[in-house]
């Protein structure tokens, strides 16, 4: 992000969508829409800028600091810029068992690069995560909404030829 | 052929839709509840099933609904606990994907039971999509008039919100997740006072799980009582099983609770045995948290009874031989799975996901990781062993919410059973650090 603060808003049909998200809650419990909030403005800047956060507590109206301590929390935000797509790579036991930790070594050498890096071409962010609820369909990773499962090398080399395009 | 509650409907084409749910006979326990009893004959009907917590804690949940206060004038809440996240365990996962009007059929009988007009599913944000199935099905429900304004004419109010969470284990445990609820950081709450005086907005609140939930339409179809039929003792009713690991069939299965671990682990209709050509080594029956078994207690308890899949029969030998239902995250392990790698993943697990409020918690987890790591990468001593159970001891009971627990029991159990197979890793470093190594000593195996 390199745009002044006041150069960061939301677009006009994302903004019609937090609206909607503040309506859900109580009279003075608009703090509630944080959370969903910047799950839209990570979909739009693809990361959480301090920029960013300062702008979504001002929409909130609450401190600055309130959306740092939350954004800073949980694991779903980006904090970084981070590639095109972003793969989170399922680490958690039962992923394992099904031989997730071989395939995960697969997926590094096909990308080049390691956990918490972005490839050079800016197109993949590797990200490790923890359990995803999905360990009978295991290994498992996400980007974005898309969950793909039950992977093998040869299906991880599929998707990112995919998405490579 | 077992009786089937939750997943009888699941696999009909176009269940996730209104119309097809409601040719199924989708919402008339809704109509039952809201035309003809009133929200203290539906929290009866809960009390006399028997339906127990199926997040894990297992506690009544008639029993949990009659707790709740309800002062003059102040609003009370519902919110379901759909934050997922206990390795192991994918049953709400699925079924809120497949047959989302279930849970929200549940949903409105239980705000209607309870007296709430705005209730929460709070669904761990990787889930993303499963949030846009709800989110669709409520759309339709409301369209229909089972939610919204003056339900089915009933003067009944009820909204229902459907709240991403930003991913965060701790968030299942249910302070942390109305306080998640509340837009702040996941930190579970001291208790007193119980969210059912002071939960959502300091009101009465009820949390209560996704599975717990999703029994409600049937339990007002047929009545508690028939619920209780279901089941054997205080175990009623039936209860989805995550199975994962090295297993034929891993899945979401619906088991009536007191079949037995053996026929669910071998029958063709669960999890259809172990992969072929391998032995069952061990198994974590309830999610990653309960106390992991070795394969001579898995099958019969250590007094040679059949193990069931019940609450107290898992439970049975105490944490000595025994373990726990839990959130029924059944994982198995083949003779190809290393113990001391598997509690160093688990430990990992929870020290990342520690909310590190309490000291016990935060340093324990991370201790115990970092004590785990070293004997897994071949740079143990004997007495790091003894350090794990003395770590562990130091956080079970020692920490505001059950998290700290859960990082303990996974680490204590797996020395009280395989304390061989760690001894092994430190006076065998280069063997056991081999690629692919696992330790092959004297073990049963079945």
């Amino acid at each position: 992000m390199t745009e002044s603060p006041n150069l960061v808003a939301f677009t006009p049909e994302r903004l019609e969508t937090v609206k909607e998200i503040i309506a859900r809650y109580p009279e003075g419990r608009q703090k509630s829409a944080l959370l969903p909030v910047l799950h839209v403005a990570q979909e739009q800047w693809g990361w959480l800028s301090s920029e960013v956060m300062d702008y979504v507590a001002g929409i909130l109206k609450i401190e600055p600091v309130e959306v740092y301590e939350v954004a800073t929390f949980y694991t779903m935000y980006h904090l970084d810029p981070v590639g095109k797509h972003v793969i989170e790579y399922c680490r958690t036991g039962p992923c394992c068992l099904m031989g997730g930790e071989d395939v995960y070594g697969h997926l590094k050498k096909k990308l080049g690069i390691e956990a918490g890096e972005t490839t050079t071409d800016g197109k993949f962010t590797l990200k490790e995560v923890e359990c995803l609820a999905a360990c009978g369909w295991g290994p498992v990773f996400q980007i974005r909404e898309q969950f793909y499962m039950n992977l093998t090398n040869e299906k991880v080399d599929q998707i990112i030829e995919e998405l490579s395009k | 052929m077992a009786r089937k509650i939750l997943t009888e409907h699941i696999n009909v084409p176009g269940i996730e839709t209104f119309d097809v749910y409601r040719k199924q006979g989708g919402y008339t326990a809704v109509e039952k509840a809201i035309k003809t009893m009133t929200p203290e004959e539906v929290v009866e009907e809960a009390k006399k099933s028997g339906v127990r917590g199926r997040g894990g804690a297992g506690f009544p949940m008639g029993m949990k609904w009659g707790f709740l206060a309800k002062p003059e004038g102040v609003p009370r809440y519902l919110v379901c606990n759909a934050d997922e996240s206990e390795p192991g365990t994918f049953k709400d996962h699925h079924l809120m994907k497949c047959i989302p009007h279930l849970l929200i059929e549940g949903m409105i009988i239980s705000s209607f039971a309870l007296g709430a007009n705005k209730s929460f599913i709070y669904v761990r944000g990787e889930l993303m999509y499963v949030i846009r199935i709800l989110e669709k099905a409520i759309a339709e429900a409301k369209a229909q008039g089972f939610l919204g304004k003056n339900i089915l004419g009933s003067g009944y109010d009820l909204e229902l919100v459907v709240q991403p969470g930003g991913g965060a284990y701790i968030c299942g445990e249910e302070t942390a997740l109305l306080e998640s609820l509340e837009g702040k950081r996941g930190n579970p709450r001291n208790k007193p006072p119980f969210p059912a005086v002071k939960g959502l907005y300091q009101s009465p609140t009820v949390v209560n799980n996704v599975e717990s939930i999703s029994n409600m339409p049937w339990i007002i179809n047929n009545g508690g009582d028939a619920y209780a039929t279901i089941g054997i003792g205080r175990s009623t009713g039936t209860k989805l099983i995550s199975a994962s690991g090295h297993i034929q069939k891993p899945g979401v299965y619906e088991i009536e609770l007191g079949v037995s671990v053996e026929e669910f682990l071998n029958s063709d209709e669960y999890c259809g045995g172990i992969r072929k050509g391998h032995h069952l080594k061990a198994l974590v029956a309830g999610g990653s948290s309960v106390p992991i078994l070795p394969a001579n207690l898995i099958m019969k308890t250590a007094a040679g009874e059949d193990r069931l899949m019940t609450y107290e029969s898992l439970s049975d030998g105490g944490f000595a031989t025994g373990t726990m239902l839990g959130s029924g995250g059944f994982i198995v392990f083949d003779e190809t799975a290393c113990i001391v790698r598997n509690t160093w993943n688990f430990s990992r697990f929870y020290h990342h996901e520690s909310c590190g409020q309490c000291s016990p918690c935060r340093e324990g987890t991370g201790w115990m990781e970092k004590v785990l790591h070293r004997i897994e990468h071949g740079h143990g001593s004997m007495h790091d062993i003894d350090l794990l159970v003395d770590i562990s001891k130091k956080i079970e009971g020692n920490t505001i919410c059950p998290l700290g627990d859960a990082a303990a029991w996974p680490v204590a159990s797996a020395i009280r059973h395989f304390r061989d197979e760690f001894v092994w890793h430190i006076t065998n470093p280069q063997e056991a650090t081999a690629p692919g190594a696992v330790y092959m000593g004297e073990m049963a195996l079945v």
